[in-house]
Parts: structure tokens; C-alpha cells; sequence
């Protein structure tokens, strides 16, 4: 047999592999979590693993998707939006009352989103070119938004009768909702806008160090108001979304939303502080908050019982985070 | 004289670094020891594991003898240590008195004792020979008086072993001379002082002893500085011959190229004009707080410009007033503090050298070129011998010098360049890479661009610049040639009871 000696090449490969190991473990734990998960989940809870149930649980988390994509790009551009739960309210009132007057679900989509736009650019010059902290600047709109909501629909549940609204919740391609594969694809458009143009780099720059970025030519102030931009658009479309879904304008829909959503990105490793952020662990994070309600719906827990798990949870995946980052040092 | 602090076979790694590999020194008490060594060598990891911010991997510190193992920064303090940081630690809110005292404020009837507090601390500062109010605010203080404080925690706290880190990197040499002989008094107090510095007059000046660095080892330790010639020094820390740093490469300088009048805003009152030829490097000195920094970042429209302000650049004037403007005509700007205005720090290497280029080869495209960026990257990684692993590796670990040599790409990779404005280029990097990055700014002059070089060490300016522009208070107070531009004609513009 062979001696094996141990030359300084092969053992400077051994650490680098060691390395890769490392960070693999690391960018991986939250999905390899909820794999895990999702199987002792398969064994153990009745009903948990059939196509009716699994396609319920992506149902049910569509709307806070496709929000927590561009709460995403807000959080990684160290910023902070409150007012994603009352744009959904209101961008839902608004375009059914605007079908109810209408009949045409053109006008109401196109006029709810530009509601979402506004919201969102309103926001965004409040924060980059006011200055106001984005936490109380969206805390305001959050409220103010939630009254126009009331006001518009003076307190009352707007009805929706046009038939192609509604269908729109209950179409299913390739056996998927049409919610479902929207989410998808605000995925894969965000991940592409994330990851591969200037765009995304600029966000993750700007919430690295805002003061550098703009040295370095970015033009911070126009960025920050696009992405709430594109926060309030697509939050909008979320809104329209659940209206046809539950085939009415509620003004007092969607309350809390913004946290599940906040928690979602969290929970997916996007990093209060800025600069970090990563499609994929956004999607673990939006799959492990609905498939713990889903389970829990499943085996009838007390709704009470529901929050304290959910916030339990929450506290422990920034925990690990921490631990883990702890670690590294 | 006795041996205070010994480190013996002391190791620490890090991830794909050996930061100290078996370091052996002794200081001993009632003399200053300096540590040298280029950005990298080691020194700060040493000060961490001195300080109890790092536990070594392997060896031991001794403290008179006797064994110690700091499992915070409050254990180095109960033992006696004490590390004045470069970059200092205090609350701006609080008065001197409570930053001071921190945590240890005296107390009666279980309440702050504010009186006696103030008396204490105000005893101690007039024992130091130190003018200050130990009821102002630490925020509204200077850099040298916050220093100052920083020291009279360290004394009141008792300690014995105090290691100084760069102190002097942004304090005048007014503010050095008093730093300087206030260790000079702790020194003659038997305290062992450890000192830290890449400035060789200041280490002749202060030092017993010294201690080189390179690349996490131990190169020799000199037991009187005093005997020691300035080029072994140098020859110990890069580990070759180094003659003259600056290395000046004389070159033909053309018509101006950058046009500049009236220019001034709320954070730099008045009208201030210069110009800069092609390939002329420009160099501007003045005292820290003379406006330098402030009027090259009205050029660069990083601070809001005075209306009437005129710039113009090849005969063009420049429109906007917004940094991205001015990097889009060509004009770019390496900021003072590194770490809060240049590097984006948890990114890559490679991101923060295409931050600002990968605008160009995109037209109209909104997506990223992995490929095309990646190759830029390495380019530049190979062209400026910027040392890290790999292009993927996060910019915060790299060196200072390094970190500047990244922030240099960044803008060199610029294909429109034709102003490159430097705001303290060498502060804090050591002489091998101050060596090289003195080089790229000739090779980028040659190229036929204008470089201003705005430094507050005045042999650096002295040695590259091809022009001198002094400031003072707030105004331009004279330019030299550089054949007039000696030390002492420089020195009497910048110094403002000179006159």
C-alpha cells in the first residue's frame, strides 16, 4: 500500500473544499430545514401530502408572495414599508368599485394599480427626497391609505359581480390557480431583477452604504422611490388578486399583512440592515410561514395557539441567523 | 528594565488567513515599543488578542510574568490593558466627564454623583497637562481632544500596558506634539506603551524599541531604534530594497483640463478657483479642516455647488450637480474615509470594482454581463497586484491598501477618466503599497489625466505632485511650482500664524 503524505497543495484544496462545505451549509440551512420539514410533515399529519391540500397551502400564501418579492428589493435597499396591508385593502375597494361603475375590468385593473403606483411613489419621495424615516413615513401611509379605503367604501364590503373578474381566482392552468403561477412568476421576475441587472446590484449597494453607493455615481434618491414604485404596483395586483378571489372590495381586508410579509422576508434571510437579500430564501421563508398555518389549520390548533407558534418561529430563525453569523466570526 | 508584556508563539487564524503565525515579542515597562509592518502584517490582530476582541489559537500572553486568558474586552481592562483605537469608541451624546466613567460613574445615595464625578475627571485631565471641559459634549469635540479622553479613561482605569493605534492619522502635528509628550510622561511613569504607526519620524521620534511585521510572522525585533537605519526599517517591512517611495516620474504636462471658478457652497463659503492641466498632478495641502475635502466634493457634486459656480472640463461645461453626473463627464473621486464613503463593504471585490462601470457596454440593456464584469475584475486584481484569494471575496477582508487599490480600479476601469481626484489616497496603508499606488498615479497622469492629490502628509505631496495649491481657513492661501515647493514655503501658507 501507498503512504498518503499530505502536501501543502492537497491540503490548502482540503480547506477550501472545507470552505465551500461551510458556506454551502450556511446559504442552505433554511431550505434544507423546510425540506425536512415538509417530509416528517408528509408521514406525520393526515392529509398534509395531497395535491388538493398542497395547492390550497401555495394558495393561500399567493398574496403575501408576491408582496414579500418587492419587500425584498425595499428591505435590501435598507428600507421599510407598513403600508403594503392597506394598499391591498384599498387597491381591492377601489377596483371593485370602479367594475361596479364601469363593467370594465380593464379600467379597474389599470386604475387600481396606478392607485398602487401612487401609493407607492408617494412613499418613496417621502422617504429619498423628504427624508422622513421610511418607519413613520409608511406607518402614516399605512393609516392614511386604510382611511381612504374606509371612506371610498364608506365602511361596507364592495360587491363584485363581472363574471371574468372572478373567474380569474378560479382559473387553473397545468392544474395550478392563476394566483399561484402569478406568484411564480413575480418570483422569477424578481430573482432576474435581483440578481442579473443593475437594478438589483444598485438596490443591494445602496442598502450596503448608502454613502459610497452615491460616490460610486448611483443615484440613490431615484432608485428608493422606483422600488416603492414597484412595491405599490404590484401590491396593487396582489389586492386585485384577493378581491376576485373572495369576489369583493373588503376595506378592512388584509390587516397585519405587512408584518406576515416583513416576517416572510426575515425568516428567508433578508437582512434588516441592508445589502442582503436572496430570492430563493424568500420563497423558503413565504412557504415555511404558510405551511406551518396550513398544518396547523389541519390539526385543528386554536387560532390563538396559531400566533404564539408563529411568533415563536419567527424569533427562532432570526436566532439561529444570529448563532450562525455568531459563528463565522 | 523589567519585562512587562511578553506574547509567546502566539497564533490566530482566520478562514483562508493566517493572521499571526508563532509570534514571539517582550515589551517591557517605562518604554514605548513600536510595531511595524505593512496593512496585513498582523499588527491589529496582535492589539485584538491584546485588547481580548480575539482569543489566539495557540500560544500564550503573559502580563508580568503571569499567564493571561481574556475572554472579552472587559477582562484586557480588569488586567490593566488598555488599547486607544484608531478609530475611537465613545458616546457623542455624553459629556467628557460620563464618557470618561462610563459604567463606573460614582455614585451617592445610589444616584449619579455628578459633582464628583466632574471634580475627579477634571483633576485628571489637569494632571495631563490636558485643556478641556470635562462637561462638554464628546460630539462637538475635535478628533485630538476626543483622543484625549480616550486616554484619560485608559489612566483612570488604571492601566498599565497602553497601545496606541495610528493615533496620529487625522490629528495636525500641533495636536501630535501634545499626544507625543503626554507618552512621552507615561513612559517616565513606568507604563509600558505599545505604539502603532506607519509614519517613520513619528516611530524615531517616540520609540525605545520596535518589533517588525510581515505577513503574520515576526521579522526581528530592534532593540534601540535609535541604531537603526530608516532603510533597514523599510527593508524589514516589505522584505526588499525600497530607495525613494514616491519614485516621482517627471512628464510633460499639456493645456488645462479642468476649468474651475467660483466655485463654493454652504459647506465651503467664498469663491475658490484653480485649474489642472492634462496629465498634470495637482497636489492640494493644508491643515485637517483647511477645506480641501470640502471644496474637491463641491467638484464633484457630492455637496450642493453656490450658483454662478463654473466648471469646465476640455472647454465644456459640466452639467448636473450630482456625483453620477460628474463620472459621467469623466470626473471621479477616491473619498477621504475609505470604510463609510468608498467600500461597499459585505460586497465582492469584483462588485466593487464594476459598481460604477458596468453602466458602459450595457447600451440600453439592463442586464448584468457576469462574464464581461468577472474578466474586469480579474484584470484589475492582476494589473494592480491587489491581493486577495479571489475576485468573490467580501472587500472588508481585504487590507486598507488593498481596499484603496480596489476603489482605484473602480475607477479606472472608467473608460471616459479624465479627472481623478484623491482625497488622502495613502492614509493608513503601509509603504510597499503606497509605493504602488504612487506608481498608478503616474501611469494614469501619463495616460494624459489629471490627478489632484489632496494629502495632509507633506513629504507625500511634495514627492508626486507636479504643483502644490496650499489651502488655509477656508481659502486658497497660494500654489507652487514644483521646484519652489520646499517644505518651508508650503509650511508658510498652510500654517495660519505663519504669515
Amino acid at each position: 500500500m501507498m503512504s498518503i503524505t499530505s502536501s501543502p497543495a492537497t491540503d490548502e484544496g482540503e480547506k477550501q473544499r472545507a470552505r465551500q462545505r461551510r458556506k454551502w451549509v450556511n446559504d442552505y440551512s433554511m431550505p434544507i430545514a423546510y425540506a425536512a420539514l415538509f417530509v416528517v410533515l408528509t408521514f406525520t399529519v393526515e392529509n398534509f401530502f395531497s395535491a388538493a391540500n398542497i395547492v390550497g397551502l401555495m394558495l393561500s400564501v399567493a398574496q403575501i408572495g408576491m408582496v414579500a418579492c418587492t419587500m425584498m428589493m425595499c428591505l435590501a435597499s435598507r428600507d421599510f414599508d407598513l403600508s403594503v396591508g392597506s394598499t391591498i385593502a384599498f387597491a381591492g375597494v377601489l377596483g371593485a368599485m370602479i367594475l361596479e361603475a364601469t363593467g370594465s375590468v380593464l379600467l379597474a385593473v389599470g386604475g387600481s394599480v396606478l392607485a398602487g403606483a401612487a401609493i407607492g411613489a408617494f412613499n418613496g419621495v417621502l422617504i429619498a427626497y423628504l427624508r422622513v424615516n421610511a418607519l413613520i413615513a409608511t406607518l402614516a401611509t399605512m393609516l392614511m391609505v386604510r382611511g381612504l379605503a374606509f371612506i371610498a367604501s364608506q365602511g361596507q364590503a364592495v360587491g363584485i359581480a363581472n363574471e371574468a373578474f372572478m373567474d380569474f381566482g378560479d382559473t387553473r392552468w397545468f392544474g395550478l390557480p392563476l394566483p399561484v403561477l402569478v406568484t411564480a412568476l413575480c418570483f422569477v421576475l424578481f430573482g432576474v431583477l435581483l440578481n442579473h441587472t443593475i437594478f438589483g446590484r444598485n438596490t443591494l449597494a445602496i442598502g450596503g452604504n448608502p454613502e459610497a453607493a452615491r460616490l460610486a455615481g448611483v443615484n440613490v434618491e431615484r432608485l428608493r422611490v422606483w422600488i416603492f414604485l414597484l412595491q405599490g404596483v404590484v401590491t396593487a395586483a396582489a389586492g386585485l388578486i384577493l378581491a376576485s378571489r373572495i369576489t369583493s372590495g373588503q376595506p378592512n381586508a388584509a390587516q397585519g399583512f405587512e408584518l406576515d410579509v416583513i416576517s416572510a422576508c426575515v425568516l428567508g434571510g433578508v437582512s434588516l440592515q441592508g445589502g442582503k437579500a436572496r430570492i430563493f430564501g424568500v420563497l423558503v421563508g413565504v412557504l415555511i410561514m404558510g405551511t406551518v398555518e396550513n398544518v396547523m389549520n389541519l390539526m385543528n390548533v386554536d387560532a390563538f395557539y396559531q400566533y404564539l407558534v408563529r411568533g415563536v418561529i419567527l424569533l427562532a430563525a432570526v436566532l439561529f441567523d444570529q448563532l450562525k453569523t455568531r459563528g463565522a466570526r | 528594565m523589567p519585562v512587562s508584556l511578553q506574547f509567546d508563539q502566539v497564533s490566530k487564524h482566520f478562514p483562508g488567513v493566517k493572521a499571526l503565525d508563532g509570534v514571539s515579542f517582550e515589551a517591557q515597562a517605562g518604554a514605548v515599543h513600536g510595531l511595524l509592518g505593512e496593512n496585513g502584517a498582523g499588527k491589529s490582530t496582535l492589539l485584538k488578542i491584546l485588547g481580548g476582541q480575539y482569543k489566539p489559537d495557540g500560544g500564550r500572553l503573559l502580563i508580568d510574568g503571569a499567564e493571561r486568558h481574556f475572554h472579552s474586552a472587559a477582562d484586557a481592562i480588569k488586567a490593566g490593558v488598555a488599547i486607544i483605537h484608531q478609530e475611537l469608541h465613545y458616546v457623542p451624546e455624553l459629556s467628557v466627564t460620563e464618557n470618561v466613567l462610563l459604567g463606573r460613574m460614582p455614585r451617592r445615595f445610589g444616584l449619579l454623583d455628578h459633582k464628583a464625578a466632574q471634580r475627579h475627571v477634571q483633576e485628571r485631565l489637569a494632571a495631563m497637562g490636558v485643556d478641556l471641559d470635562p462637561a462638554a459634549r464628546v460630539g462637538d469635540l475635535s478628533i485630538a481632544q476626543r483622543q484625549m479622553v480616550e486616554i484619560c479613561k485608559a489612566l483612570l482605569q488604571d492601566a498599565q500596558v497602553i497601545a496606541f493605534d495610528e493615533p496620529t492619522s487625522s490629528l495636525s502635528a500641533r495636536e501630535s506634539e501634545v499626544l507625543f509628550r503626554l507618552i512621552r510622561e507615561l513612559r517616565g511613569a513606568g507604563r509600558t506603551i505599545i505604539y502603532i504607526s506607519h509614519r517613520l519620524e513619528e516611530l524615531y521620534e517616540l520609540c525605545d524599541a520596535c518589533t517588525i511585521f510581515r505577513d503574520g510572522r515576526k521579522i526581528v525585533t530592534h532593540p534601540v531604534m535609535a541604531d537603526v537605519p530608516r532603510e533597514t526599517l523599510i527593508a524589514n517591512m516589505v522584505g526588499r530594497e525600497l530607495k525613494d517611495i514616491y519614485d516621482y516620474r517627471a512628464r510633460a504636462t499639456g493645456a488645462p483640463r479642468l476649468q474651475v471658478r467660483g466655485l463654493g457652497g454652504p459647506t465651503l463659503p467664498g469663491r475658490h478657483d484653480f485649474s489642472v492641466g492634462r496629465g498634470e498632478i495637482l497636489g492640494f495641502f493644508g491643515l485637517v479642516g483647511a477645506g480641501r475635502t470640502e471644496l474637491m466634493r463641491l467638484l464633484y457634486g457630492a455637496d450642493q455647488r453656490q450658483q454662478g459656480a463654473s466648471i469646465e472640463l476640455d472647454g465644456q461645461p459640466l452639467r448636473g450637480s450630482s456625483p453620477s453626473a460628474a463620472i459621467a463627464a469623466g470626473i471621479v473621486l477616491c473619498p477621504e474615509d475609505r470604510k463609510e464613503q468608498g467600500i461597499l463593504a459585505e460586497a465582492s471585490v469584483a462588485e466593487n470594482i464594476n459598481i460604477s462601470c458596468r453602466r458602459h457596454g450595457l447600451r440600453g440593456g439592463i442586464f448584468l454581463r457576469h462574464g464581461k464584469e468577472a474578466a474586469l475584475a480579474d484584470e484589475f486584481i492582476r494589473k494592480l497586484r491587489i491581493k486577495t484569494p479571489h475576485r468573490d471575496q467580501e472587500i472588508r477582508l481585504l487590507s486598507g491598501g488593498n481596499q484603496q487599490k480596489v476603489i482605484l480600479a473602480r475607477w479606472l476601469a472608467e473608460p471616459t477618466l479624465k479627472v481623478l481626484i484623491l482625497d488622502e489616497p495613502t492614509r493608513g496603508i503601509d509603504v510597499g503599497a503606497r509605493n504602488e499606488i504612487y506608481r498608478i498615479i503616474y501611469e494614469v497622469a501619463e495616460r494624459g489625466c489629471s490627478v489632484i492629490v489632496i494629502s495632509s502628509d507633506l513629504p507625500e505631496v511634495l514627492g508626486v505632485a507636479d504643483r502644490v495649491i496650499v489651502m488655509r481657513d477656508g481659502r486658497i492661501s497660494g500654489e507652487l511650482p514644483r521646484a519652489d515647493a520646499s517644505e518651508t514655503a508650503v509650511l508658510r501658507l498652510a500654517l495660519p500664524d505663519a504669515a
